[in-house]
């Protein structure tokens, strides 16, 4: 292994920030050098990340590496909606295996505030296929909602289990202070909730957010010089699917997360099974029951029956988003990623505080754009 | 192919130029349309002018029965912007007789309570205000 994050940063998820997209970027920069005793000049080259339908700025790579002081080094802007800073780390390893850069930053972002509702009401219809399912009045939640519903078809899952993967979100809520919902939910709040796009309900969904996460990352020499507690990428896979319903041949998995899975285990070495502990995109329940599965911590349709025996919490199988997930953190799309990472970098130091998983030596992070797009699964290891 | 405007497709249509705009005239004439490609033999639903199978742009227009089955659907209870007026509506997948997908909204005489997934249904051309058109998924006729 020989790229290695040295440092993790975010500032906390929230509605409406009030501060200006490079101010907030600047937070998590700072935040995750403070791991570190690099010195902003050291960062050899900069990986900016959001969805752009979001910014005011255009070109968000140029204003933010300004006012983080890394001009004149290399930037520049990756884009994969949701997973979009998966996609920067994944730029940023192959920078640094390629030996073009020692040491680089990855800043992933999001002011979803920077925009009017019904400007984000507007974008929303145009995350699918343009010319022949946007017109049909589409979007995110109706998207998994239809994989839901063919799931709960072929494999009999049942609201009760989607429902189970907000309690466990709300639970881990209430120790994680950056998270923008802190909050426990009980089973009946759920259920009762109002129908977002059946089956699911306002608690099965993610809520848009303001954030910002930075990721430091080096080669092995710089990191031992650095830090104690390098954390090093033992695994890195990506893939697509289609952007159209239509195409797709798997209507109760995200293909592109198990090709992705696939790759990360090949390269890691490693089985799900020796996995300690995961982030997985819980953009809504139904994606963390299908993460479930596409990353074989249980096998195909057995999803629901994971969560049903509280495998997934602290104490079980394998525990997963013990820092509330996307459910109660938020969704600041390109923060997201990562957050994640973030997470995952803090339970293998052995700094997760209250939601440390004992003895974590090998965490896992699966990162999804769009209704199952763009696949990102990042192994990490101490 | 002629280039006509392809506007008129959908509730709210985001494309105006396609190589594959005759698909609105055809609809207009009560046909909807896939196209072959005529190297490979492959069935493109929705219909498209190039094959990625071997890069031939030489297709022809097909005409689907229509007949299909229920893959999945969601009941929309919130739209995005200019489809609040229709909510709640019912988006669904079906997989057409020919082997296609087809991605519509469900027809409003079909109530939530009778749909399942596996059942027969009719897509249908369908003409909508201000001179627009589209298709939905009707129930099958016995």
């Amino acid at each position: 292994m020989s790229v290695a994050i040295i440092g993790a940063g975010q500032t906390p998820f929230q509605r409406n920030c009030k501060i200006s997209i490079r101010e907030l970027c600047f937070e998590a920069f700072k935040n995750a050098l403070e791991d570190t005793n690099l010195t902003p000049k050291e960062i050899e080259a900069s990986i900016i990340c959001s969805a752009p339908e979001y910014d005011k700025q255009r070109s968000p790579a140029a204003l933010i590496s300004e006012y983080l002081g890394l001009t004149p080094k290399s930037t520049f802007y990756a884009e994969s909606i949701c997973s979009s800073s998966s996609t920067g780390v994944r730029i940023g390893y192959s920078l640094i295996k390629s030996g073009l850069h020692d040491t680089v930053a990855v800043i992933g972002f999001q002011k979803m505030s920077e925009i009017s509702s019904s400007e984000v009401q507007e974008r929303m219809g145009r995350g699918a296929d343009i010319q022949w399912e946007s017109p049909f009045g589409t979007m995110m939640p109706a998207g998994y909602a239809m994989y839901a519903r063919a799931h709960m078809q072929k494999h009999g899952t049942t609201e009760d289990q989607l429902a189970k993967i907000k309690v466990k979100s709300g639970k881990y809520s209430l120790l994680n202070p950056l998270a923008m919902h802190r909050r426990a939910v009980t089973l009946e709040e759920c259920l009762k909730a109002r129908t977002i796009a059946s089956p699911l309900k306002m608690y099965d969904c993610c809520a848009n957010a303001d954030g910002a996460s930075c990721i430091i990352m080096t080669n092995k020499e710089k990191a031992k010089k650095t830090t104690d507690t390098p954390i090093w990428i033992a695994g890195i896979g990506a893939a697509s699917d289609t952007l159209s319903t239509t195409s797709r041949t798997n209507l109760t998995g995200l293909n592109c997360a198990i090709e992705a899975g696939k790759q990360a285990y090949k390269m890691a070495h490693i089985e799900p099974k020796d996995v300690d502990v995961a982030e997985v995109h819980d953009c809504f329940t139904i994606a963390e029951i299908m993460a479930y599965e596409n990353l074989g911590f249980c096998k195909p349709g057995e999803g629901g029956k994971l969560i049903e025996e509280s495998q997934t919490y602290i104490g079980g199988k394998i525990p997963v988003n013990v820092d509330g997930g996307l459910l109660s953190k938020g969704h600041p799309i390109g923060a997201t990623g990562g957050s994640q990472i973030r997470t995952i970098v803090h339970q293998l130091q052995g700094q997760a505080g209250k939601t440390q998983v004992k003895d974590a030596e090998i965490g896992l992070v699966h990162n999804i754009g769009g209704i199952g797009v763009y696949g990102n699964v990042t192994i990490l290891r101490r | 192919m002629t280039q006509v405007n392809f506007e008129k497709f959908g509730k709210i249509s985001y494309v105006r130029e396609t190589k594959v705009a005759d698909f609105v005239k055809h609809l207009e004439n009560g046909k909807i349309m896939a196209t072959r490609c005529n190297k490979c033999g492959k069935l493109y639903f929705p219909p498209r002018a190039d094959c990625p199978e071997d890069l031939s742009q030489d297709v022809t227009w097909e005409k689907l029965s229509g007949r299909c089955k229920l893959l999945t659907y969601t009941t929309a209870h919130f739209a995005p912007a200019g489809f609040e007026d229709a909510l709640p509506y019912t988006i669904a997948l079906a997989e057409c007789e020919e082997g296609t997908k087809v991605y519509a909204l469900l027809s409003k005489e079909i109530k939530e309570n009778d749909i399942s997934i596996g059942m027969d249904l009719q897509l249908t051309p369908l003409h909508l205000a201000d001179g627009k058109i589209t298709y939905e998924l009707r129930k099958a006729q016995a």
